[in-house]
């Protein structure tokens, strides 16, 4: 593996009530981050292939940690999101290098379908900067129940030579989810819209 | 006493490949298991509130399986542990100090009598405050080399009326643990301090 990992964490949520309501079955959303030594850390360098390989390599492998976290078929994943936080040492394009160009496709074959695109945010910070990784459904990003946001952080990262990768996954949209919208009984799934 | 709410569950592994030196032979991880529960006492003040103890054990032992399961599932690989609690803003540092016993004692059910005090750390907080877990050595409080923490936190809790409660494991000691002391190969286990 090309990429240099320090540390990896996968994170659990499940929701089980709501203003004291229950959710059954009980919302859950998966996240994994590994933390990466950015190999320019310190330098303006103009060709970004290198972080574009970490991408197309942790798109595979942290997708494969989220869904095993859930302890779900890929295929059953319902929404997901991705995001970065490069440390200080860096820039805000190593982020979009890593993110865009070929983490999707992995993550797509973990999942199996993934017509939607991947919603993202990227931000640069210090050591336990939050992430707010946003959420939107796999196959159409209209579906409305599933618009959400899963926050993350890890302590003491990134460092300043460091990158912050996260990708989340859900088996679920919001808990107790009415604010109508475009339901996920109605997926054509063509488009990835709707 | 009254019933057990609980609101939201989350599970949090850590896993350490390195620190700056050599890559580890065996990745150090770390896992926290979290449940956030309504606060039977917010809002005013109870005299007689440790009843609630016994009413936690269910869900003590329920969150020491899921950590156990959520490190592979075999309990012999547990070397750390510590617990601890934030208590929302309706509350009082008490309600944290009932978790001592519960939280305490299912873990070391589950790991097959466990000898050394549980480590813990309490506090009163809003939604998203972070909790610095202390973690030892489970046979043993003065193995130097396992003495470490775990930082946790949800960014929805605890609510005023809700208590997080915290349990951590770990698999070994600091990924570059070199400050000498008490080694875990020297323990006596007689005290659950040496």
């Amino acid at each position: 593996m090309k990429t240099k990992i320090r540390k990896i964490v996968t994170f659990v949520e499940e929701t089980r009530s709501e203003m004291e309501k229950p959710v059954d079955p009980p919302t859950r959303r998966a996240a994994a981050a590994a933390v990466i030594e950015n190999p320019f850390a310190g330098n303006y360098v103009e060709d970004l292939t290198e972080l574009m390989e970490i991408g197309e390599e942790l798109g595979g492998l942290l997708t494969e940690r989220a869904v095993a976290a859930l302890g779900i078929p890929g295929a059953s994943a319902e929404s997901y999101g991705k995001a970065a936080a490069v440390g200080e040492n860096g820039e805000l394009e190593h982020a979009a290098a890593i993110l865009h160009p070929k983490l999707g496709t992995p993550v797509r074959k973990t999942l199996g379908k993934g017509a939607a695109l991947i919603p993202s945010s990227k931000k640069r910070g210090g050591p336990g900067v939050p992430l707010d990784i946003p959420l939107g459904h796999k196959d159409a990003a209209f579906v409305r129940s599933h618009f959400d946001g899963m926050e993350i952080r890890v302590n003491d990262a990134p460092r300043a030579n460091e990158i912050l990768v996260a990708i989340a996954v859900t088996d679920s949209g919001r808990p107790l989810p009415r604010v109508g919208g475009l339901t996920k009984a109605q997926i054509k799934g063509e488009d990835g819209l709707r | 006493m009254p019933e057990v709410q609980l609101r939201k569950r989350a599970i949090v592994v850590e896993e350490v490949f390195h620190e700056g030196g050599p890559v580890a032979a065996t990745p150090l991880r770390r896992a926290a298991v979290l449940a956030v529960i309504h606060n039977p006492f917010a809002g005013k003040y109870v005299s007689e509130i440790a009843g609630f103890m016994e009413d936690l054990n269910p869900l003590g032992l329920e969150m020491a399986k899921a950590l156990v399961a959520a490190l592979g599932g075999d309990p012999k690989i547990v070397e750390g542990y510590g617990k601890g609690a934030i208590v929302g803003q309706a509350g009082e540092l008490e309600h944290g100090a009932l978790w001592h016993v519960p939280g305490g004692y299912a873990m070391r059910e589950i790991l097959g009598n466990a000898k050394a005090i549980v480590a813990s750390t309490k506090k009163v907080g809003g939604p998203g405050t972070r909790l610095d877990v202390p973690i030892t050595h489970i046979n043993a409080s003065y193995v130097r080399s396992h003495f470490d923490s775990m930082e946790v936190g949800i960014a929805d809790a605890p609510k005023a009326d809700e208590i997080l409660l915290a349990l951590v494991m770990t698999t070994g000691p600091r990924v570059h643990a070199r400050v000498g002391g008490l080694k875990a190969s020297e323990i006596k286990g007689q005290d659950g301090l040496r």
